[in-house]
This record gives C-alpha cells, sequence and structure tokens, in this order.
C-alpha cells in the first residue's frame, strides 16, 4: 500500500539558495567579520572559513503579539508539591528570574546571532575588495584536482581494469606447471584413436593399444577441465593511485620594511598583497615554506606575529634585506630543489645610495635564483593621484623600474588600495599555464 | 491483506533495510486498519539524511517551500545546535498531504523507524484525515501542488522584478502572516487547487488580451472609471477585517498585481497552517496513543523482539517526559505528554470507570466502545474544546496540576486553584484558555479607512485582561504594513468592555 522513496541520494544543499539570501542580507555584518579576520590570521591560514556573529536586530522577523509582562494572565503548571488555593508567592526581582524567555515568539532570545561561513564564502569576500578577474577567484578557490596515477597492479578491482598481458602470462606459466594439456596434444591423440578405429580388423596390440589410448584421452579431458584455462588466480588489475598534482615545493619570502613610516594601514595592505601571493602559490605547489624578512638599517627573520606585529626604529636600508634573503637562500633553499618566490612590501625610502646596490645584488645574485620577484610600494591614496607617472618616484623605484624594464620575472606597482594589489600578480597568473606545462 | 499470524518477529537488530521497512509497514497497517479501524491517506514514506532533515526543518517543515533569507536563518540556526550536539533532530516530519508523506531519517533504527512510522503515517495522518478543522480549513489533495506553484510562481517574479523586490514584499508579508487568517468565517475559496487553476486561467485571459496598441493612448479611460471604483472599493470593503492579509491583498492602493499574488501565496499557506496550531495537543496525543497501541499489539503478537520493544519504549517515554514547573528543563506542559495522556484516560473511563468518572463523564464511563469514542473525539474537537470536554480529575492530579495568577500590578503571583474538589472545573477552564488561540493570539482588526480622504489605516487591538502588544514588535511590524499599504498606518489598543464605538 505505502510507496517507500529513498530520497537519500537527492541533491543536497537545498537550502544553499536560503543561505545565499540570508548572507546577502547581513552582508555588511559579515563583511566586517571577514576583515577582521584577515588581519588576525596568518598568511596560510587565510584558506578556511570563518565564524561570524551578527547583532539580532538586522535580522528581526516581528509580528504581532503579545508583551511578555504586564496585564493580568492565569496559567495552568503541573509539578504541584505543596501550593494550596490562595498561597501567594513572591515575584522574583527584575532581571533574576528564570521566566525571561517564556514570551520570546521563538525562544531565541536577544543574544547574538552566530553561524559558521563556508571557505568559498570566506574567499569571495576576501576577494571583493581586491577585483581579481572571475577566472582568477576561481582558479584560486579551486580544491586541487587530484589525478590517478598508475601504481602496479593489484588482485582486485573491476574488470574495465583488467590487466590482459599480466593476466594472460600468469595463465600460462600455471598451465605450464600443473601439466595441463595443450589442445593440440588432445587432437593428435584424437586423431590416432581416429586413425586406429578406422582399422576394420585390428591386431591384438592395436587393440591394446587404442584402449590404452582412450584412456590416456579420458585423464587428458578431466585434466583440461580440472586445470582451467585462465584461473581467477591468474587475473591482475592495473592499480591507480590517486596522486595530488602538481608536486613541487615552494618557498616564498615575504620582505618587509618595518621602520617607522609603515603604519597600520600599509601593514594591512602588505599583509593583504601577501595573502595573495600565497594563495595563488598553493594553487601549485603541494608545500610551501614562508620566510618573513624584515628590515630597518638591518634586517633579521622573524615569525610571522613579529613580523606583522612588532615595532622596530632604526633608518631604512633596503639592501640588507636582500643579503638576509641570500644568505637563508643558501642556508636552506637550494634553487634546484626549490622554486623561490620573493615579494618585497616598502613604503618607497631607502637610504641614499642604497638603492643602486639593491638593484645590484637583485641581478646578479637574487633574479638568476628566484622565480618570480614583486615589489610593491605602498603610498597614500593622494600621493597616488599626484605621481601619475611610472617613471618618475623615489631612489629605489627608480632604480628597480631599470630592471623591470629587461627582467620579465620582476614585477612592481604602486598601492594605494587593496584594488591595486592584483594587476602585480597578472604576469604571474598569465606565465602560469606554461610553467605548468614544464612541471 | 498480511498474514494475521506471523511467525518469528519482524526484525531483529537495529539495521533497516526495505524489506524489513514494507514488512513492518505491512504489519503496523493490519493493526491500524483492522484493530483501531483508522482512516488513513495513502501513505509515501520518503527516507532521507540528517542534512536533508535540517533542510526540511528551516522552511517550516515543507518540503518545497520558496526561497527567503528566514529560512537560510533558520537552517543556519538549526544547524549549529545541531552540530554542537545541544540539539537532537526530529525522527520525522509529516505532511498534511494526499497522499500523506512522511520522512524517517536513515540514521533511525529500525525499532526507531517501526515507532515512527505508526507514529506519523497512521497516528498523525488519521488525524488530518479525519479532524474537522482539517477537512474544512485545508486541502491535502492541492497542496503538494499548489506549493509548487508558490514556488515557481515566486521564482519567476525574482527573475521578473529582482530579487529585492520580491524580498520585501516576502518579508513584510511574513511579519503580517499570523494575522493573514480568516479565524471566524471559511476562507472564501476552500480549494486550494481550484483557485491556482482559476489564477492561470485568468492569467492566460490576461496576456491575450493585451493590445500594445492601447498602451500608447493617454489614460483618459481608466480616470474617468476611477471615483466610480473608489466608491465601490469602499462599499465593498467589509469593514472590520481581521484578515490583515487579505484586506491588503484586495484595497492596497499601492500594491501591483504580481505583488498582490505574493500576498494571497503567504496567507494561503497561513492558512493553511491555522489548523495545526489549534490541535497541538491532539494532534500530537492521537499519533502517541496510535503508536503505543499498534507497537504494544505486536510485542504481544510476538512480531516485535524485547529488546526492539524496549528501545521503542525508551523513546516514547523520553518523548513523553512532562518535567514540574520547578525542572531545569521545564518548558510549558508538553502537548505529546498531555495528549496521550487524556486518550489513555478516555480509554480507562469507558473500560474500567471510577465513581468520580461516573460522575463527570456519564456518557463514556463504562460503555467499553472506547475505539469509537476517542475517534469521534479526534473527529470533532480541538485542543481547547477538548480539554474542555475530557481532561479528567484522574489526569489532572497525576499532573498535579495548579494555576498561577499573575497580576502585573502586584508583587507576587496568587495560586488560584489546584488539583482538589473544588479546583477540578476551574483548573480544566483555566488550561482551555491556555490552548484556545482566539485568546492567546492578539485580537486585531481593520476598523475604518478614507479610501477617498487621507488614506489613513485604522487598526484596532483588543486588549484582554491588560495584556498589551509587544512593543518593540509592534511598531516593526507596523513599519511593514505601511509598506504594503502605502500611506499612514496606525494601531490602537482598547482594552475589553470598552466602548466600541468608532
Amino acid at each position: 500500500m505505502a510507496h517507500f522513496v529513498d530520497r537519500r541520494l537527492n541533491p543536497k544543499d537545498k537550502s544553499l539558495g536560503n543561505r545565499r539570501r540570508f548572507l546577502k542580507r547581513v552582508r555588511a555584518y559579515v563583511k566586517k567579520a571577514v576583515n577582521e579576520s584577515v588581519g588576525k590570521r596568518s598568511v596560510a591560514d587565510v584558506d578556511r572559513g570563518e565564524k561570524v556573529s551578527i547583532p539580532m536586530d538586522g535580522i528581526l522577523e516581528p509580528s504581532f503579539h503579545h508583551a511578555s509582562e504586564g496585564g493580568r494572565r492565569e496559567r495552568v503548571l503541573p509539578g504541584n508539591k505543596s501550593f494550596r488555593t490562595g498561597d501567594r508567592i513572591d515575584k522574583p526581582r527584575a532581571g533574576g528570574g528564570g521566566k525571561g524567555k517564556s514570551g520570546a515568539p521563538d525562544g531565541e532570545g536577544e543574544d547574538d546571532f552566530l553561524f559558521v561561513l563556508s571557505r568559498d564564502e570566506f574567499l569571495d569576500l576576501f576577494f571583493e575588495d581586491l577585483e581579481l578577474p572571475d577566472l582568477v577567484k576561481r582558479t584560486l578557490k579551486e580544491i586541487r584536482s587530484k589525478k590517478l596515477a598508475r601504481a602496479g597492479y593489484t588482485v582486485a578491482g573491476s574488470p574495465a581494469n583488467i590487466n590482459v598481458k599480466r593476466t594472460m602470462g600468469n595463465a600460462l606459466g600455471r598451465r605450464i606447471a600443473l601439466h595441463r594439456p595443450k589442445d593440440r596434444e588432445v587432437r593428435e591423440l584424437r586423431e590416432r584413436i581416429f586413425a586406429l578405429e578406422a582399422i576394420s580388423n585390428p591386431s591384438k596390440e592395436q587393440r591394446a593399444e587404442l584402449d590404452g589410448l582412450r584412456l590416456e584421452l579420458q585423464v587428458m579431458l578431466r585434466r583440461q577441465k580440472v586445470i582451467g584455462y585462465i584461473d581467477p588466480l591468474d587475473v591482475r588489475y592495473n592499480y591507480y593511485v590517486p596522486k595530488p598534482e602538481p608536486n613541487a615545493k615552494a618557498v616564498m619570502f615575504c620582505l618587509m620594511d618595518v621602520s617607522a613610516s609603515m603604519g597600520e594601514r600599509e601593514k594591512d595592505l602588505a599583509k593583504r598583497f601577501f595573502v595573495l601571493l600565497h594563495l595563488f602559490l598553493s594553487r601549485r605547489y603541494e608545500k610551501i615554506d614562508l620566510v618573513f624578512i624584515r628590515h630597518t638599517h638591518d634586517a633579521s627573520e622573524v615569525d610571522e606575529e613579529t613580523f606583522f606585529h612588532s615595532r622596530e626604529t632604526g633608518g631604512t636600508v633596503v639592501s640588507t634585506a636582500l643579503v638576509e634573503m641570500k644568505k637563508v637562500i643558501d642556508e636552506r633553499y637550494p634553487a634546484s630543489e626549490w622554486n623561490i618566490y620573493a615579494a618585497q612590501a616598502s613604503d618607497g625610502e631607502n637610504f641614499s645610495g642604497d638603492s643602486a646596490k639593491c638593484a645590484h645584488i637583485l641581478a646578479q645574485e637574487l633574479m638568476p635564483l628566484c622565480q618570480y620577484f614583486a615589489y610593491i610600494e605602498i603610498v597614500d591614496e593622494e600621493e597616488a593621484r599626484l605621481i601619475n607617472s611610472e617613471s618618475n618616484g623615489m631612489e629605489l623605484w627608480r632604480a628597480y623600474r631599470e630592471l623591470a624594464t629587461w627582467m620579465s620575472n620582476f614585477a612592481m606597482k604602486r598601492i594605494a588600495r587593496p584594488a591595486d594589489i592584483y594587476p602585480v600578480f597578472r604576469e604571474l597568473f598569465a606565465k602560469k599555464h606554461e610553467g605548468a606545462e614544464n612541471g | 491483506m498480511a498474514k494475521r499470524a506471523r511467525k518469528g518477529p519482524l526484525f531483529e537488530g537495529a539495521d533497516w533495510s526495505f524489506d524489513t521497512l514494507r514488512g513492518t509497514y505491512d504489519a503496523i497497517e493490519r493493526v491500524a486498519r483492522e484493530d483501531l479501524q483508522l482512516d488513513f491517506y495513502t501513505n509515501q514514506i520518503e527516507i532521507i539524511s540528517s542534512e536533508q532533515m535540517l533542510d526540511a526543518y528551516s522552511s517550516i517543515g515543507m518540503p518545497l517551500m520558496y526561497r527567503h533569507w528566514s529560512y537560510g536563518k533558520h537552517f543556519l540556526h538549526h544547524e549549529r545546535l545541531y552540530r554542537k550536539g545541544m540539539r537532537g533532530l526530529a525522527y520525522e516530519i509529516v505532511i498534511n498531504s494526499n497522499p500523506c508523506i512522511s520522512y524517517c531519517m536513515e540514521e533511525n533504527t529500525m525499532a526507531l523507524q517501526a515507532l515512527v512510522i505508526a507514529h506519523a503515517a497512521f497516528g498523525h495522518n488519521h488525524f488530518f484525515k479525519n479532524n474537522h478543522l482539517f477537512r474544512q480549513w485545508t486541502d491535502a489533495d492541492g497542496v503538494l501542488d499548489y506549493l509548487n506553484y508558490a514556488r515557481g510562481y515566486i521564482a519567476s517574479c525574482e527573475e521578473k522584478y529582482g530579487v529585492d523586490e520580491v524580498e520585501a514584499i516576502l518579508d513584510s508579508a511574513h511579519a503580517l502572516m499570523a494575522t493573514g487568517v480568516f479565524r471566524r468565517r471559511r476562507p472564501p475559496h476552500p480549494s486550494l487547487r481550484e483557485e491556482e487553476e482559476r489564477r492561470r486561467e485568468r492569467l492566460k485571459a490576461e496576456e491575450q488580451a493585451v493590445h500594445y496598441l492601447w498602451n500608447t493612448i493617454p489614460g483618459g479611460q481608466s480616470a474617468s472609471r476611477m471615483n466610480a471604483a473608489q466608491l465601490e472599493r469602499k462599499r465593498e470593503m467589509h469593514l472590520p477585517e481581521e484578515n490583515i492579509l487579505y484586506f491588503l491583498e484586495h484595497y492596497s492602493p499601492i500594491l501591483r498585481s504580481w505583488q498582490r499574488e505574493i500576498l494571497r501565496i503567504v496567507r494561503n499557506i497561513g492558512q493553511y497552517f491555522y489548523p495545526q496550531r489549534q490541535t497541538k495537543v491532539m494532534n500530537e496525543g492521537c499519533a502517541c496513543f496510535v503508536h503505543f497501541y499498534i507497537m504494544n499489539a505486536l510485542h504481544a503478537e510476538g512480531s516485535l523482539t524485547d529488546g526492539a520493544m524496549l528501545e521503542i519504549l525508551h523513546n516514547h517515554t523520553n518523548v513523553l517526559t512532562q518535567p514540574d514547573f520547578d525542572d531545569p528543563r521545564y518548558g510549558g506542559i508538553n502537548p505529546y505528554a498531555l495528549g496521550f495522556a487524556m486518550m489513555q484516560d478516555i480509554r480507562r473511563v469507558c473500560e474500567e470507570p471510577t465513581e468520580e468518572d461516573r460522575e463527570w463523564f456519564p456518557e463514556i464511563a463504562g460503555c467499553g466502545d472506547w475505539r469509537n469514542v476517542i475517534k469521534d473525539a479526534w473527529a470533532n474537537y480541538r485542543d481547547e474544546s477538548f480539554i474542555q470536554q475530557f481532561l479528567s480529575p484522574t489526569v489532572m492530579r497525576r499532573f498535579r496540576m495548579f494555576a498561577l495568577a499573575d497580576d502585573s500590578t502586584k508583587p507576587f503571583y496568587t495560586v488560584t486553584h489546584i488539583h482538589d474538589e473544588r479546583g477540578f472545573r476551574e483548573l480544566r477552564d483555566a488550561l482551555a484558555r491556555d490552548y484556545d488561540i482566539s485568546t492567546t493570539d492578539p485580537d486585531i482588526q481593520i476598523v475604518d479607512v478614507d479610501l477617498l480622504g487621507d488614506r489613513w489605516l485604522k487598526l484596532r487591538s483588543i486588549r484582554r485582561n491588560g495584556v498589551a502588544l509587544d512593543p518593540a514588535d509592534r511598531d516593526a511590524t507596523l513599519a511593514h504594513l505601511r509598506r504594503l499599504w502605502g500611506y499612514k498606518a496606525e494601531i490602537e489598543e482598547v482594552d475589553e468592555g470598552a466602548s466600541l464605538a468608532s
């Protein structure tokens, strides 16, 4: 009588549309939460979901209903212990009672509304200010696909994966080892028997031979039946394992000027720049090491926390950072094993005369080792309007600009807003396909 | 029909398969049909995953609901509670439709599936088909079609007029959903399906009648009709009107026709759920009574193992626990517990009445025919009248009920009645009032509007016992009302018994 329907395989996420509408509605809050969380997270850790809390008043669903207080009410309650008709019970003092929620229509109270953003939703909001082209967004969000790679043979698998050569080889070996009679031998024996039977008046020896041959044939046929031509034991299947690809390691150097002129805004922009480069790289490489080098008039390798949050005083000598980077490469990251990427953020100030040295170190020592070197100069928005030409700028900018003209893997850009960051990577992204093919 | 005498239990162990489900279903159906003589819609039982259950939860239990952000909000809310383990999921959801659809979760054990099938596919199903409120106010045959139509219509509106426009209308309509119900008279269009067909025809006719040429003629023709139309409208407005959404749908000066149609959809869905809100105790009581009876019958004939029966009883008691008022788990009277206790008690009164029962229930005490007495109650009562009629002193004593009066002008609560000889009748009245939604819901009516003049929409809320509307929500809802009306709207709260002259 009843119909049973199995709905478990129906498409999931039926309420995804509702979820999107909800997110759109609370967009302002979510956006704020995402921005705050980018500041708190480490560079390599941006790539996951986030818990978001939203004040209730943005998403109220009002209706006409009675207030929870006031007026004369009578309620029936269960579990009377010792009350008698006419007893009086003092009301709890304001704020102390456990009855506060009894009138709330959905029992949710006025707490904040908490929920978790998925990784995709988080990245969408993160990308928003950066003004990435859609194609790039998709590529960055895509979780790396695994490719099936051959990994020998197995005794179990699907028929489509049978390895015929192996299977037949095993079968042949087994047939030989177990002396399975060949079809040719059986045929020859049959012919002999047939020839003997054809003799109309066989001699005694011939008759004995015939009997012997018949017996032999029987044994042969039984043996053929018992020892199969192909036995399940012989069958081999191709074996595949999913392998992530591409499979290579990279190191990403983050260089930043931390002298007093770099304020919170500059550091926040720099961080977004580093995060984005890291996201790009994590699409291409299985393993990425991060090295943070900060510098004033002196450079040192530090951990991420120190890198973004501690302050230093002193002058600015950019070349020290490059020297430090070279040192780290020599010690730990030989270019033959590692793909080396570097991103440098600065406000453009440098000790006079040092910029030429920087260009020299880059051109002679670092660039031959690096896959890519990106330099961003963080400027004020007003400043950005004033400096409308690429060619003029401070000493460091001019020195680097000279490099950029003849080095294809060197990118540089002035940044005043988050939206300016992406163009730095355009080149990198364009080169990506070519690079991926080469391995 | 299934064989009467079975050999051995229907299933063993916790795992279920579609074969055991079918076998168990047949056994349950045999008891339901032959012993209890239930009358139910054809069943359709759908197995879903916990995630799908969350989906169904968040759109008020309806599988085909249109899209709206508030359902996304509820989904996130339920999901969080569920993931943190703060709340389990319902074992089933059942929909008042023909065929009657029950959703069972795949995580349920076989014993639980049996319990759920007896509870939803027979208990709730019988109630939906027979209770007079459901028969009169809802259309089980058409509801799935209607929801499908509503979903499609709202999606097409989003396409045509933009998601934001539609969302704004839905927000406002949802705010007024509870006041979009005809409480005292039947809905003017009883069958949702007929209505849908009629709308489709109307739309088709409109489409055929469009002559783009007419659009180029300046609107002299409509202006001449304006006056007459307004007079006509006012005469036809039937004020006072309690169904605010209905009123807006028909008379709002600013809404376009697709917006009116959306109001109608929300109103119809609200109307569809109206009987459910009036029969919580009875509906759950009926389902619990049926599953309890059927499971015991199957266990008695040996179709259920002792282990399965223990698991069933464990779940049964979990659902039917009534914590005392001073228990931290207390959250009001549990409708499952009250309904089940009352129905078991009716059976007891029919079979083994005491002197007290003979005095209280002279018509049914000792009549022995409990099946028909209970079925008659299921068919012809709602919570308020059911309690008024059938709540016995035995049940009141068992629940140790007492009534507490709360006057906001006094610093104390007063115990007005307890479960004793003097208090039984008053206690029963008080509990029945608690379940009468005409007193628990605010009484709001549209009393006046001058369409020719300032177009102020005047509403009146009758304040019973001095209980006012929640002020913050009242103002927020009024803002939605204004958005749909387009002109000023205000609400006046009047104490009951005050002069009603307007």
